[in-house]
């Protein structure tokens, strides 16, 4: 008989979840050199998703890497999730994946059958992503990890970064929240069976279908939602543009187990640190604890968050809603006065 | 008394909750060595009619207080 294993017991923190915070990366990168090259036309002084390189007046080159320990007991269904969550990069971008490599981390007593599960996982997402994986590399290691280094394209002038956003643009959002309080009562055996099974669904879904229908419309910033939660990520959004984002929290979708679970204290040490990065700049007004914790709550494999101009966000959310019925909108985009960048009501 | 040390997120909440649904203390003294389960139990106590203190007692080691509200 095939020795089962559960993954997640092979890590100490799981899937974007055990990002490096927001704060600490800032300071880690502080004072590197940062050389420049006038075809990047995104690098990592911008906080964005992904790199992005100008080959020609039509195209460009978009690079991203991604990986992290097990989020889900099924190998499978890791890989899956792990791969989804690399190639979410690209599609932030605009842009359209089309070659992956493998970094895979595997402890020795690893099981083969579940090392090629992992990796069956990611094969899988990203032939559906319409990408194929040409190598990799693996090494040995404590713990589990897994993800892709992606390379994609994109028309030069149809790059959408995290700076762009302009005041009376809608916001959209295209998965649900909650994914890090409801894994974190899992490890407690608490979350029941079905709604865990949602959010792994969830996780592994593409960002394909909301790439593909935001390229349409004028959008003008995206970003997709993962380790730094919600209001981490509007947050880099919002200071992008230059603008501050108008949150109607009654409009995001929160599993109703996931607030159960923070009123419970079932929260991730994800939350606490991306409340502590970003709280000084949310104005959370008369906003529950609990809501503000989901909005604060890390993401493995979140959705898209999306400014688009006024003009199209009914023909957005319209198209949207036929190929990813979770998509939402949340909020609106204002000039920015001083004082918070995000505000809650 | 609960010895939550050497236990990770979220397992010292849930011993917590559990010790709570179960006894209903008065008071209820927790040792913890992951300063998030110290954020957890404070979230989890206000939630539920506790007061909770805590202090560190060494490194990365802190005890909790509940105290159940009048």
């Amino acid at each position: 008989m095939e020795q089962e294993i559960k993954l997640t017991k092979l890590a100490s923190c799981a899937g974007c979840g055990a990002k490096v915070g927001a704060g600490v990366l800032a300071q880690l990168l502080d004072g590197l050199p940062v050389h420049t090259d006038p075809n990047l036309l995104v690098g990592f002084d911008k906080s964005d998703d992904a790199a992005v390189y100008r080959l020609s007046d039509e195209l460009a080159l978009v690079q991203t890497v991604d990986f992290f320990p097990p989020i889900a007991d099924d190998p499978y269904l890791f890989g899956q999730i792990a791969a989804a969550n690399a190639l979410s990069d690209i599609y932030a971008m605009g842009g359209e994946p089309k070659l992956a490599l493998n970094l895979l981390c595997v402890p020795k007593n690893m099981p083969d059958h579940a090392v090629q599960d992992i990796l069956r996982g990611g094969y899988d997402k990203v032939y559906e992503a319409g990408a194929v994986i040409a190598g990799g590399h693996s090494i040995l290691d404590e713990e589990p990890k897994y993800g892709l280094c992606v390379t994609g394209f994109v028309h030069p002038d149809q790059v959408l970064t995290n700076a762009g956003a302009q005041p009376n643009d809608v916001l959209l959002l295209t998965k649900p929240l909650g994914a890090g309080i409801l894994t974190t009562a899992a490890k407690a055996d608490l979350c029941p069976e079905d709604v865990l099974a949602g959010v792994f669904a969830r996780m592994a879904v593409l960002n394909k279908a909301a790439r593909d229908a935001m390229v349409r419309f004028r959008v003008h910033a995206c970003t997709d939602i993962t380790g730094f939660g919600l209001l981490g990520h509007a947050l880099e959004l919002a200071q992008g543009g230059d603008v501050r984002l108008q949150i109607d929290t009654a409009a995001v979708d929160i599993p109703t187990e996931a607030l159960e679970f923070a009123r419970m204290g079932l929260l991730p040490e994800g939350m606490y640190r991306n409340r502590r990065y970003a709280e000084p700049f949310v104005d959370a007004g008369e906003t529950v604890l609990e809501v503000q914790d989901a909005l604060y709550d890390p993401q493995t494999s979140g959705g898209l968050l999306i400014a688009v101009h006024p003009g199209d966000a009914d023909a957005l959310l319209a198209a949207l809603q036929k190929t990813v019925p979770s998509a939402q909108r949340v909020g609106t985009v204002e000039t920015y006065t001083g004082g918070a960048r995000i505000i809650l009501r | 008394m609960i010895d939550a040390r050497g236990y990770s997120c979220p397992m010292p909440v849930v011993m917590v909750q559990k010790e709570v649904k179960k006894n209903a203390p008065d008071t209820l003294e927790v040792l913890v060595d992951d300063p998030c389960a110290v954020e957890n139990i404070t979230r989890f106590a206000s939630n539920n009619g506790y007061e909770a203190s805590s202090r560190p007692t060494g490194d990365d080691e802190f005890a909790l207080t509940l105290v159940r509200k009048a």
